[in-house]
């Protein structure tokens, strides 16, 4: 294998790997706050992506602008769906909140078909975002150079902010054990809003590449990135946010391996041999890579 | 001791699904005082302080705390209004060091010049805190892991200091240690409120005592009164009434 092809390899697996890691990211924000696996993740992406395309394609607005107000829907709705649809059923159960997600990821699923349209919009992404360069004769498009340096900006952001500001020390604490976080005078609310905020800013960011990789937004979008994060997450492991940024990377490279190494006949089947891995993680390692400080209850 | 008790409980019920826990308890704590709850296993006592600190929903009563009612207030409010629980089973924050653990008991402060005294003064009390101020809480012994749960609910400057079974599994070095803590306390005018499975030690300290069983409270009034007036193996080792438990 030549230096090129390598390069090439690495480029792809820390592109696409970055992204996954994003995605994954904002899954787990919010299922370490309030263990709630939010299935209407994927329609934050596409709420952002749906914002990208009407201001790209019916405002002269300046991209930097189109994709600050991307990011800001992105916030936004994570913001109000846990105000508005969350929050009332927390304090009954869990199982209450997740059918919550799963309704709140078809309503918005259906507005978007309702309101907008059933069929695919093409997104407007700034020309330079998918202009092909060319580093050490290697040719690449250069969003993926743009993801890997947003990512690298967002991760090293969160890690300060986990680290050194109170309220990332208490949202930490709060994932550890969030009743004691109450009692030590951590307001749950703001923990939980703060998490969805988190989640819808990922989500944003997310929505501007995935939507430059596609060039497109359909009402089912979502759907695609929501697996890709689950699958990140079993893998890197749920309770752990350094092991969501693992799971995210180490899903970036199984796929490409799989690409490279399949023969061609079976390249299509590439998905299927993708889940088996991630049943085998299910068997193997069900508390995925790194497991993160969460103590599970026994339930059988 | 003045008029207005800190906390003043009375008539409280609480239930953990149809099970029953309390049965109507009245309880006070002034200013100043060591009350210890005591009682045998599954007597209710730490659910009185989960009631208290708001982890717990009351079915009917009421608490009031400095002459405010905050019968089925939120934790994080009840903190703010000057409770802390120092948690069964201590409860630290593995994966956070020492730092951040007191960090988060501080919560709502500013970390200005007086939590910097206050934690100067903290690790008067509790040098090994300072030395392990980096180290994750996880890593903690078990009596280290105490001492920083009992520093937590200092950190906040509370008017009433509620600790569960603060000498649960610690060595008897390291319980005599945390007696010694919780007189040191009481003399600094802290207000307290104490339950403890170690009966004995417990009412030795104690200004007043709740004897509590199966969720009603048996006996209180001063430690030193307790002998004459109940079945005292029913303190220590459940008696009659705790047999069925």
């Amino acid at each position: 294998m030549n230096a090129e092809i390598l390069l090439e390899f690495a480029i792809n697996v820390l592109s696409m790997g970055s992204l996954y890691a994003l995605i994954s990211l904002g899954l787990v924000f919010v299922f370490g706050i309030c263990q709630l696996v939010n299935y209407a993740y994927g329609e934050f992406i596409t709420v952002s992506a749906y914002v990208l395309y009407f201001l790209g394609a019916f405002t002269s607005l300046p991209w930097p602008v189109v994709f600050l107000l991307g990011i800001a829907s992105g916030v936004a709705v994570g913001f109000l769906s846990e105000l508005v649809a969350f929050r009332a059923f927390r304090e009954r159960s869990l199982d209450a909140l997740l059918v919550t997600s799963f309704a709140v990821s078809v309503i918005l699923q259906r507005l978007f078909q309702l309101g907008i349209s059933p069929r695919s919009k093409a997104v407007p992404i700034p020309a330079f975002f998918n202009m092909n360069i060319q580093i050490l004769g290697v040719i690449t498009p250069l969003r993926n150079l743009l993801i890997i340096g947003t990512t690298v900006v967002l991760l090293t952001a969160l890690v300060l902010i986990m680290k050194y500001t109170t309220l990332g020390v208490a949202m930490r604490g709060a994932s550890e054990n969030f009743v004691t976080a109450r009692l030590m005078g951590v307001p749950a609310n703001l923990m939980i809003s703060v998490a969805f905020i988190i989640s819808g800013f990922l989500a944003g960011v997310v929505a501007i590449f995935w939507s430059a990789r596609t060039g497109s937004v359909e009402p089912m979008m979502g759907a695609t990135p929501l697996l890709i994060g689950f699958i990140a997450v079993v893998i890197g492991g749920m309770h752990s946010l350094p092991g969501s940024v693992v799971g995210g990377f180490v899903y970036a490279l199984i796929a490409n391996v799989l690409s490279l190494t399949l023969p061609s006949s079976l390249l299509s089947f590439r998905d299927a041999f993708m889940f088996a891995i991630v049943i085998a993680f299910l068997v193997l390692k069900p508390e995925g890579l790194l497991r993160g400080n969460y103590q599970e209850e026994r339930v059988g | 001791m003045t008029n207005n008790p800190v906390l003043e409980i009375s008539d409280l019920y609480v239930a953990y699904g149809s099970i029953q826990a309390l049965h109507g308890i009245c309880m006070e704590v002034h200013q100043g005082e060591l009350v210890s709850i005591c009682g045998v296993n599954g007597a209710g006592k730490s659910t009185v302080l989960k009631a208290i600190a708001g982890v717990l929903k009351p079915r009917s009563g009421s608490i009031r705390f400095k002459g405010k009612d905050v019968t089925g207030s939120k934790p994080e409010h009840l903190h703010k209004l000057g409770m802390a629980l120092v948690p069964e089973g201590r409860e630290i924050f593995p994966s956070l060091t020492v730092e951040e653990n007191l960090r988060i008991g501080a919560f709502g402060r500013r970390l200005d010049k007086s939590y910097a005294a206050d934690l100067e003064d903290l690790f008067t009390l509790f040098p090994i805190l300072k030395e392990r101020y980096h180290q994750a809480g996880g890593l903690l012994s078990g009596g280290e892991q105490q001492m920083l749960a009992i520093a937590r609910g200092l950190i906040s400057n509370p008017d009433l200091l509620m600790m569960d079974e603060p000498s649960l599994g610690l060595s008897p070095a390291l319980v005599d240690q945390i007696f010694e803590l919780i007189i040191e306390l009481k003399s600094r005018g802290i207000t307290i409120l104490l339950v403890e499975q170690n009966a004995q030690r417990a009412l030795g300290i104690a200004d007043r005592a709740y004897l509590l069983s199966n969720g009603k409270i048996e006996y209180s009034g001063r430690p030193q009164d307790l002998e004459g007036s109940v079945d005292i193996t029913s303190v220590y080792l459940g008696g009659q009434n705790g047999g069925d438990v």
